[in-house]
């Protein structure tokens, strides 16, 4: 043992060991260079299933880039995840599907590389606040795709839609909701807002806030279940045991299509209107083949396929797309959605985060 | 043979790899943790290097209190049913045959191989109205319809004293094999019930090993996030749930971290104060 741990390391021997080393890590560079690819992060499940299937093997045929998808989990773990690789100047997927709330907290920190709008001419297909910008004006991310949280029943209990969020705080549903746990993806202040205060404005005050906060405390007895993990209730919705909630529109929709007894409705105050953007991480060395991709999706041919095939509502204008009405109105709807106050989640998270807490565990 | 005690540097060797296993994983992390609890939280952001004791003292309020206090109670509340059930299960499984205990074991065994996910959707429809054990009674006759069971604290007791239980048993059985029978049985040849035996002789005997064993499944206990989540309501989240809130969905690693320390340093203090009460009784 001894003689091993004291065997003489010649200079030679360092020297070979070193080139040996170095041609290891170059290795993959130069495999890289013959095959041009990305690193492509989407929310894991449903989501990079059918990117997987719908989407990326015809990208690769347009453009001769090779796609890795990565599972991304929802909420901000991934961006949590991605900020630290890239202090670490790591990057764990270049282009990443980001939802709003984990969008601008990126910007806050510079996270995301800026785009260059002349690679990306597709661009101006999108609806305006699609595209997320620095206050410089540099485009830190681009419009993927937009998702309805929507009012979502179990068909065997409740025979009629219910036509309004006000729907969740009747008495008559005692224990039977399934409610989102957190206040940065429930959106459910925003709800309160628009249902009972004459729209969102009115949390621009802390005291419209704790208004909303106090409404929304009223449904607690309605709630069976405040989910983090989305499986937990979209089973319990389909089995029934929790026959009404709140629930991603795309996703129950694809259940009730195949067989299961589960509708989404549109309130008559509004569907909560979510969108994720493409964005590139700074530590991302794949700039060319990124905005290739952002690019590439921008195309509302691409948009109708997402609609078609995934189910997400369009960050393209309407009138470019050859979707029909049924084909628009199963992934979105006419009715005014409810877009989030992003911007209270900026400025206030923690205030919002605590006495969220403190209302629904207290 | 004779042991010598270390005389040279090179004969503390063996020790080396373990300590620099325990520095890399254990005192690294941890003390990068403490750091980070004293940085300035950005909202909105993520944190920036300071010292600062804002973390500290947003948690010093009635509400994490509560939360802390249910989260030792539920954590004192399973060591104590583990406890209580493993001993005589564990008493009774040692003194059965052979290839019972080998097929007890490999049962409980298996338990281990299962996930916290998978133990918590289980026994979320166990505890379910439309397909848990209530439809069971009610075809039995002894109830008139099937109701859900979760929701509750009570579904969180059973499942985590279902996912502690197998580690119960492991600590327990060691000791109560070795445990000499001829005790029990002069016992009972001076007169005691089997009953009066097991409490008077079997379980002084073990004093050492049930502190060991509560401890264990404290500390087990302690660190659960995800089965408070999946079967209780929100008041029966513990000081992890909110910890996992903080870190993963508010990437407010600050707070989360300062949290976590002091959820360490408690269960510290009360592992602590178990070890010097159970010295100072052992000492009289």
């Amino acid at each position: 043992m001894r003689d091993i741990l004291n065997a003489k390391l010649g200079r030679r021997g360092v020297l070979g060991a070193g080139l040996a080393g170095a041609s290891m890590l170059a290795m993959p560079s130069v495999l890289r260079a013959q095959e041009k690819s990305l690193k492509v992060g989407v929310y894991g499940g449903y989501f990079k299933d059918s990117f997987d299937k719908n989407i990326f093997p015809d990208f690769t045929k347009a453009t001769g880039i090779a796609i890795e998808s990565v599972a991304e989990p929802t909420g901000e773990a991934w961006l949590v995840q991605l900020e630290q690789a890239a202090k670490a100047g790591a990057a764990p997927a270049d282009v990443s599907m980001m939802s709003q709330v984990a969008m601008l907290k990126g910007q806050s920190t510079k996270l995301w590389a800026p785009l260059d709008a002349a690679k990306l001419p597709n661009s101006k297909n999108l609806i305006d606040h699609f595209v997320n910008k620095y206050p410089d004006g540099k485009i830190a991310g681009i419009g993927a795709v937009s998702w309805y949280i929507t009012l979502v029943t179990n068909t065997q209990v409740y025979k009629e839609a219910p036509t309004s969020w006000a729907a969740l705080w009747d008495k008559a549903n005692a224990d039977k909701l399934g409610l989102l746990a957190l206040v940065s993806n429930s959106f459910l202040l925003e709800v309160t807002a628009k249902t009972f205060m004459g729209g969102t404005k009115a949390l621009d005050t802390d005291e419209g806030i704790l208004k909303a906060l106090e409404k929304l405390a009223e449904v607690k007895p309605n709630v069976r279940l405040w989910y983090r993990d989305e499986a937990q209730f979209e089973q319990a919705l389909k089995s029934g045991e929790i026959p009404m909630g709140q629930y991603y529109h795309d996703v129950t929709g694809l259940a009730a299509s195949q067989g299961s007894p589960v509708r989404s409705t549109f309130p008559k105050e509004g569907g909560i209107q979510d969108s994720g953007c493409w964005a590139l991480s700074r530590a991302s060395k794949k700039s060319e083949e990124a905005h290739t991709f952002i690019n590439y999706m921008c195309q509302p041919a691409i948009q109708a396929t997402l609609s078609r095939k995934v189910g997400t509502s369009p960050t393209v204008k309407r009138d470019l797309l050859d979707l029909t009405a049924a084909e628009f109105a199963s992934v979105s709807s006419d009715i005014e959605p409810i877009i989030p106050r992003y911007d209270l989640y900026q400025t206030k998270s923690d205030f919002l985060n605590q006495k969220w807490t403190e209302m629904i565990a207290g | 043979m004779r042991r010598e005690p270390p005389q040279r540097l090179a004969d503390y060797g063996p020790l080396f790899f373990p300590a620099g296993m325990l520095t890399v994983f254990f005192v690294v992390p941890f003390a990068t943790m403490i750091a980070v609890s004293f940085f300035q939280r950005e909202q909105g952001g993520f944190y920036t290097a300071a010292f600062v004791f804002d973390n500290y003292a947003r948690f010093l309020s009635l509400f994490f209190g509560k939360v802390l206090g249910f989260s030792l109670f539920l954590a004192v509340a399973v060591a104590v049913a583990c406890v209580v059930i493993g001993i005589p299960f564990t008493y009774l499984l040692s003194r059965s045959p052979r290839k019972i205990q080998i097929v007890w074991l490999v049962a409980l065994l298996s338990i281990l191989s299962l996930s916290e996910v998978m133990i918590g959707f289980a026994w979320s429809t166990l505890f379910s109205r439309t397909a848990g054990i209530t439809n069971l009674f009610v075809w039995l006759g002894l109830m008139v319809q099937p109701q859900a069971l979760t929701p509750s604290f009570g579904a969180v007791m059973t499942a985590m004293t279902y996912q502690a239980f197998p580690y119960t048993v492991l600590v327990l059985y060691p000791a109560l094999v070795r445990l000499d029978p001829t005790l029990t049985e002069a016992a009972r040849t001076l007169g005691a019930s089997p009953v009066k035996a097991f409490f008077t002789v079997v379980v002084p005997a073990l004093r050492n090993t049930i502190l060991a064993t509560l401890i264990m499944v404290f500390i087990f206990a302690l660190g659960s996030y995800l089965l408070p989540q999946l079967l209780g309501r929100p008041q029966h989240w513990t000081l992890s749930v909110l910890i996992t809130d903080q870190a993963i969905y508010q990437s407010n690693m600050p707070f989360a971290a300062a949290m976590a320390v002091f959820l360490v340093l408690v269960s510290l203090a009360l592992v602590g104060l178990a070890l010097y009460a159970g010295q100072q009784r052992q000492a009289k």
